[in-house]
């Protein structure tokens, strides 16, 4: 983005001509007019000059980054700097207000400013610019693509004018145009190209190009099919994956351990407050440009954080209590208030910003108007990461040895000298960790406010008891399987229906394996 | 052995104790209260408000569900996450009731329908609101869908013998899935507003003081024959087979005895019982909405159990006159604070009277006894 | 003896709930009661009303109070549980013998408190936008009603300003506001001359947290290649993740717009906006619109507040119209008598806080300015449409055929919230 910027900027240097200078500085000058409609016909009046000093204006305007100064003078604003928007010398900027936009001004800007990169000598710029003019076409846009066209050298920017092309053919005068449009848009998977057709099949009166629009359709149809199913999929596997974080945590202190854990939700929501209190220091301490990697850094402070917080309660309540799970419910249940009220007292009960840094922020468009998320991408990858490192603590390590020993028969565990006391703290703690660094993976997708845990409680105890309490590949298993059906009833039934019968499914489900999908076996899990 | 008959077991000598300090909260409760409330001056400050009476009914109705989740979680050993769906389910039978006799008096005044209906476009009546034109046939009702989810719902999970922890989660899941069901506004329960907007109940108005102060007594009345009837069957041969069933399931079954059936009475009464609070409660408070499904309030009910005394009938009862008094009291008194006062009754109460405030009064007594 | 002393346990039982009634009210003060959720769910909204409210009661305690007395504002929690509601309001009535109420934000609160309010014959002032439908004469509704944000809404989005929308998607949380809103704006939009096949319905559940694909709907939706908005009423919580997707899979706000009924500033504070600029919210009230009452308002709420990042928002806005409106009634009437304050309320004006006057009206609504705005990086509305005058709430919107016939007007001859025809012939 930077660099397209500065480019823009050499790019209007390069194009400097005083010749009409005063044209183009009327034409700037307009921009400030008293509303929209008059903003509009300034900047497609200065777009029309074909100056290539307007394309960084105009994209300053609608990035909302063009104000005006008193007298009159428009400033430009970047990355804290204001310039003379006509001179390019350097401005104050203290009476000057940023000049309003609304979304029609700023789809009429992108579409200008696109157009104008048509001819840019950035193949790069040349590709956003196809894109922007099949988001925003006007009538004039077909003209100024073909004439791109012919002197378009590289076959990727080349294939993807030549789409636009087609997309704005779509609607010429000429049958034979718009047959050749469609022929050239069959192999699209864009829905907005469907959309397009379908719309032609309504309105067409050649039978000829009616006919080819609707063979196009159905095979667009055919292929939109298998893009849903494979969208499907990527959701319920995202949703799955934020089960599995929400309950990995529960599976060590509910699962492991036998606490009924009521106060887990809030270690979460203490997690995600971790998160937006490193953002803060972050933000207030360092440039921008670094602000995005709090999140790295968040994830370690909250583990320590809720490891510490978790280590606290197991020793000062929950060590009384072992022996009599309903009542850990009583406790932590207790707990989980006092928690919520404690953040509430502390940080308001509003919600509270944690923004995606720019790493995580949007996606790649796949195929098809599908959209693969980077923030839930990530997160799938950060879960399996998780869940993939405690196997590995449990089962490598001698803390896990002593934690499976101490779980599985305490007083043979005692005799062998291993500390049981400590071990029950730092395994409460663990999963404590666990659901703090789940908190702000979760931060990045949702609310953060003192509610935050309760949302996903529910959710949890299902997925773990689903799974089968005690089996860390039964909560993996439990968690992606309830994501999937969800998401595969939901475009049937609706979310709320949806989530209602996988509710039914998992009570049907436990009448015929009363204990989950990986039941434990041997003697111990009577009682 | 065989258990004594009903009369000499009422008459026992263990029970004179018992019948006397009944007697006791009879004279408080249906007496005390009304003639605190009627015939006291406003101004005097043993005049008790009417909107003490229905605080009071309210406690009463809760005390009702509690002694409910007691007999299942205190004697048969079943933690039951869910017992607020049954107490919602009596909720609604009894709100559908109220909501037929208002007639033509609502908003868009039509006879045939409920406001939510009309405004949602529904056109009739959907079948299953037929019936609850008829007082008889809702009371029915509050007792019979609560009593019989139960029985389908326990019948499948004993006999799978879902036990612990996943019972709870099971039960759990039920009145989660019920509060989303009821959330529904194509459900035709009215939605989230739930059912509201009462006028009157069999003619009196809901409105009048005296309404309130007859569906006080009557909570008295029902908390006091919920409690014989709970005293009745925790007494009984079948009692004691449900303490043996939760304190020992296998040995209980190797025994002979099926702990299915055991468990499946318990959950069905205590279902049932449940949604006798819930019709009670409706009428006080006014409105019935699928928040009451939710399992926080599930949960609640078993920390009224737990704080008064789990697997006892008294505890229970006491439970929940304190946690919700004390609720009352707080949520007026500090605003700010209460719930940190409430989180930290529940962990005391837990790390140091594991037996409830009854094991505390318990403890005292004892001591009293060794000083003496 | 055992007799006695059984017996004498119950009477002490019932001794003991003794205390809770003796709480006489002082007679140099004016009690009002606060009756907002400080904890639940709904403590993220409502939390900062009750520091409106007793703003509000400082400042006019600072200039000599009411009538020569102080007022003193009893605060209670509620918790987001609407039977606690009933209890709570019943406690102000009753017990702490408030003068007025201050309380409530979703509608199934306000209808759970509706019965006592009416039959103890207390004052509630509901500051929040809401589906309409209702005029109760003992509540004076001082949010918005749809006909002053939803209908202005959607004319500015078919506007050519608006970007001339022709397909829409009407999204909301399963509760009764969307519902009406919705239903009111589908007989809109038909009226209009909307096809069914170009509006989409849609209901989540509350705090809804996975949009995925709702969003990959409402995009496929948009992709029919006329121009397409999203209409949102969207309860709180659930809209943190739907703003969250909707910027994530690349919804912008020139292509598919989302118009929001339920997101302002206060919920913006918890959101980055930088991805969601343009996007749309109309309200009664923008903390960005300069006026000098707006001005002093925002500097008293900061300093009051202590916390210069604060943000103020419409629901605020309408608890402080209120709060003015009872004061300057209860002055009118030389009491706080409720008959005569709700006589005194009709008529009632209060400068807005962004310009033009509000007036209540005999059916206990307002009449208040509309204003629409685009959301800016900075978590701030920047109006892009204002209402020439005030607009008058309907109590009962004409768009739903059964409520179409009614009419609220607590004024004679009329004298009903709820009537085909008045209560008194002329």
């Amino acid at each position: 983005m930077k660099a397209f910027r500065l480019l823009l900027v050499l790019l209007a240097l390069l194009a400097w001509a005083p010749a009409h200078a005063d044209e183009f500085s009327d034409a700037v000058r307009a921009l400030n007019a008293d509303n929209f409609a008059d903003k509009i016909a300034a900047a497609e009046a200065l777009s029309a000059l074909g100056d290539g000093r307007a394309a960084v204006i105009l994209e300053a305007l609608a990035d909302g980054r063009l104000h005006a100064a008193g007298d009159g003078t428009i400033v430009m604003e970047q990355g804290g700097a204001y310039r003379d928007a006509i001179t390019q010398a350097a401005a104050s900027s203290a009476d000057a207000s940023p000049i309003t936009v609304n979304n029609r001004l700023r789809g009429v800007l992108r579409g200008a400013v696109g157009r104008l990169g048509l001819f840019s000598p950035d193949p790069e710029l040349r590709k956003r610019a196809a894109e922007s003019v099949i988001a925003s076409p006007t009538p004039e846009s077909a003209a100024m693509v073909r004439r791109a066209l012919e002197t378009e050298t590289l076959p990727e920017v080349k294939r993807m004018l030549s789409l636009a092309l087609a997309n704005l053919d779509l609607a010429d005068a000429d049958p034979e145009r718009r047959k050749a449009a469609i022929q050239a848009l069959r192999d699209s998977s864009d829905p907005m190209v469907r959309g397009q057709l379908q719309h032609m099949l309504e309105t067409e009166s050649d039978p000829e190009v009616k006919a080819a629009a609707d063979k196009a359709v159905g095979a667009i149809n055919s292929r939109l099919v298998w893009v849903s199913v494979g969208a499907n999929i990527f959701q319920g596997l995202s949703l799955g994956s934020v089960l599995l974080l929400a309950a990995i945590g529960l599976a060590v202190t509910f699962g492991v351990m036998g606490v009924i854990n009521m106060a887990h939700g809030e270690m979460i929501m203490l997690g995600a407050y971790t998160a937006f209190v490193v953002q803060e220091v972050f933000r207030a301490t360092l440039p921008p440009e670094y602000v995005g990697l709090y999140l790295p850094v968040a994830v370690p402070v909250a583990f320590v954080v809720t490891f510490v917080i978790g280590v606290g309660l197991e020793r000062t309540v929950i060590r009384f209590l072992y022996g009599r799970p309903l009542e850990t419910m009583l406790a932590t249940w207790g707990i989980s208030l006092m928690l919520q009220q404690l953040v509430r007292s502390i940080f308001g009960a509003s919600n509270r910003e944690v923004a995606n840094p720019a790493w995580m922020t949007g996606g790649i468009d796949l195929i098809g108007g599908f959209t693969l998320t980077y923030n839930r991408v990530i997160i799938i990858g950060f879960c399996l990461a998780v869940l993939l490192a405690l196997a590995a603590l449990l089962r490598w390590s001698s803390f896990g040895l002593h934690m499976r020993a101490v779980t599985q028969n305490r007083p043979m565990a005692a005799a062998m000298g291993i500390p049981t006391g400590r071990i029950d703290a730092a395994t409460f703690g663990l999963g404590s960790g666990i659901a703090g660094m789940a908190g702000v993976a979760l931060s990045q997708i949702g609310n953060v406010s003192p509610n935050l845990g309760q949302g996903y409680i529910v959710d949890s105890f299902m997925v773990v008891v689903f799974g089968g309490v005690g089996s860390l590949w039964g909560t993996l298993l439990g968690a992606l399987s309830l994501g999937l059906v969800n998401k595969v009833l939901e475009p049937y039934a609706g979310a709320m229906l949806g989530k209602i019968l996988v509710l039914v499914v998992i009570i049907l489900f436990i009448q015929k394996r009363p204990r989950g999908l990986f039941a434990l076996k041997g003697r111990s899990v009577e009682s | 052995m065989n258990a004594p008959s009903l009369s000499a077991r009422l008459l026992a000598a263990d029970d004179r104790r018992l019948w006397l300090g009944m007697a006791g909260c009879a004279i408080a409760f249906l007496v005390v209260v009304p003639m605190l409330n009627l015939a006291m001056p406003p101004d005097s400050a043993l005049h008790m408000p009417n909107y003490m009476v229905t605080l009071l009914g309210k406690y009463l109705c809760y005390a009702t569900l509690a002694l409910a989740m007691d007999l299942v979680w205190g004697y048969c050993g079943v933690l039951s996450l869910g017992h607020g769906a049954f107490f919602a389910l009596g909720g609604y039978a009894m709100g559908m009731f109220m909501m037929r006799s208002i007639g033509a008096r609502g908003v868009y005044g039509n006879a045939d329908l409920p406001d939510f209906m009309v405004f949602l476009n529904w056109k009739e009546l959907p079948w299953y609101w037929m019936g609850f034109d008829h007082f008889w046939f809702a009371a029915l009702m509050a007792l019979a869908v609560p009593g019989a989810l139960a029985f389908v719902f326990g019948w499948l999970a004993f006999r799978s013998r879902i036990t612990g922890v996943y019972l709870s989660i099971i039960t759990q899941a039920m009145t989660y899935a019920l509060m989303l069901a009821f959330f529904r506004n194509e459900m035709g329960f009215g939605g989230n507003n739930g059912l509201t907007d009462f006028k009157d109940i069999l003619g009196f108005p809901l409105a009048e003081p005296s309404t309130k102060l007859g569906l006080y007594m009557l909570s008295a009345l029902v908390l006091g024959l919920a409690f014989l009837v709970a005293r009745f069957v925790v007494t009984s041969k079948l009692g004691r087979i449900m303490m043996a069933v939760r304190d020992a399931e296998s040995r209980v079954r190797f025994l002979g005895y099926s702990p299915t059936w055991v468990k499946l009475f318990g959950f069905t009464l205590s279902a049932m019982l449940a949604g006798l609070a819930g019709a009670l409660y409706v009428p006080q408070v006014g409105i019935i909405n699928p928040s009451e499904f939710s399992p926080a309030n599930s949960i609640e009910i078993a920390i009224w159990v737990a704080v008064g005394g789990r697997g006892t009938l008294v505890g229970a009862v006491l439970g929940a006159f304190a946690v919700n008094g004390a609720k009352t009291w707080l949520t007026g008194a500090a605003p700010e604070l209460w719930l940190f006062l409430l989180g930290a009754l529940f962990i005391a109460v837990t790390l140091g009277l594991p037996k409830g405030l009854l094991g505390l009064w318990g403890q005292i007594r004892r001591k009293e006894k060794a000083h003496a | 003896m055992k007799f006695v002393r059984a017996l004498g346990a119950g009477l002490l039982a019932a001794a003991s709930l003794l205390p809770f009634t003796a709480a006489n009210a002082a007679d140099d003060t004016i009690k009002v009661g606060v009756l907002h959720s400080l904890s639940g769910t709904m403590a993220i909204s409502e939390t900062t009303l009750k520091d409106t409210v007793l703003m509000m009661v400082d400042d006019i305690n600072k200039h000599g109070g009411l009538l020569g007395k102080k007022v003193e504002a009893v605060v209670v929690d509620p918790a987001s549980n609407w039977p606690l509601f009933a209890e709570k309001a019943r406690e102000l009535l009753e017990k702490e013998k408030v003068a007025a109420v201050f309380g409530c934000w979703t509608s199934v609160s306000r209808k759970s408190v509706l019965p006592v309010f009416e039959q103890l014959n207390g004052l509630l002032f509901y500051p929040v936008q809401y589906e309409g439908e209702e005029s109760s004469r003992n509540v004076f509704y001082t949010g918005a009603a749809p006909n002053q944000q939803a209908i202005p809404a959607v004319d500015y989005l078919m506007s050519k300003d608006g970007g001339e929308v022709k397909r829409w998607v009407l999204a909301g949380t399963d509760y009764v506001y969307p519902r009406t809103t919705n239903k009111i704006l589908e007989a809109y939009l038909k009226s209009k001359g909307v096809k069914a096949e170009d509006i989409m319905i849609n209901y989540t559940p509350f705090g809804h947290n996975d949009w995925q694909t709702i969003v990959a709907d409402i995009k496929k939706f948009g992709a029919a290649g006329k121009k397409t908005a999203v209409v949102s009423t969207i309860n709180g919580d659930a809209n943190v993740p739907f703003y969250k997707e909707l910027a994530n899979q690349g919804i912008k706000a020139d292509q598919i717009p989302v118009v929001a009924f339920s997101v302002g500033e206060e919920e913006l504070a918890g959101i980055d906006t930088k991805n969601l600029v343009g996007h749309l919210a109309a309200w009664n009230y923008f903390q960005s619109v300069k006026a000098p009452e707006n001005d002093a308002f925002i500097a008293q709420w900061k300093t009051f507040i202590k916390n210069p990042k604060r943000v103020t928002n419409d629901p605020m806005e309408a608890t402080y119209i209120g709060f003015k409106m009872w004061t300057q009634a209860v002055q009118q009437a030389g009491t706080t008598n409720v008959d005569a304050v709700r006589q005194a309320m009709y008529g009632q004006k209060v400068k807005n806080l962004t310009g033009g006057t509000a007036v209540m009206n005999t059916n206990h609504h307002l009449s208040k300015p509309v204003l629409i705005g685009e959301i800016q990086a900075n978590g701030q509305m920047q109006t892009v449409w204002k209402s020439k005058d005030v607009i008058k709430a309907d109590a009962w919107s004409p768009y739903i055929p059964e409520s179409a016939k009614l009419k609220a007007d607590w004024t004679y001859p009329w004298v009903c919230g709820n009537c085909a025809e008045p209560k008194f012939k002329m």
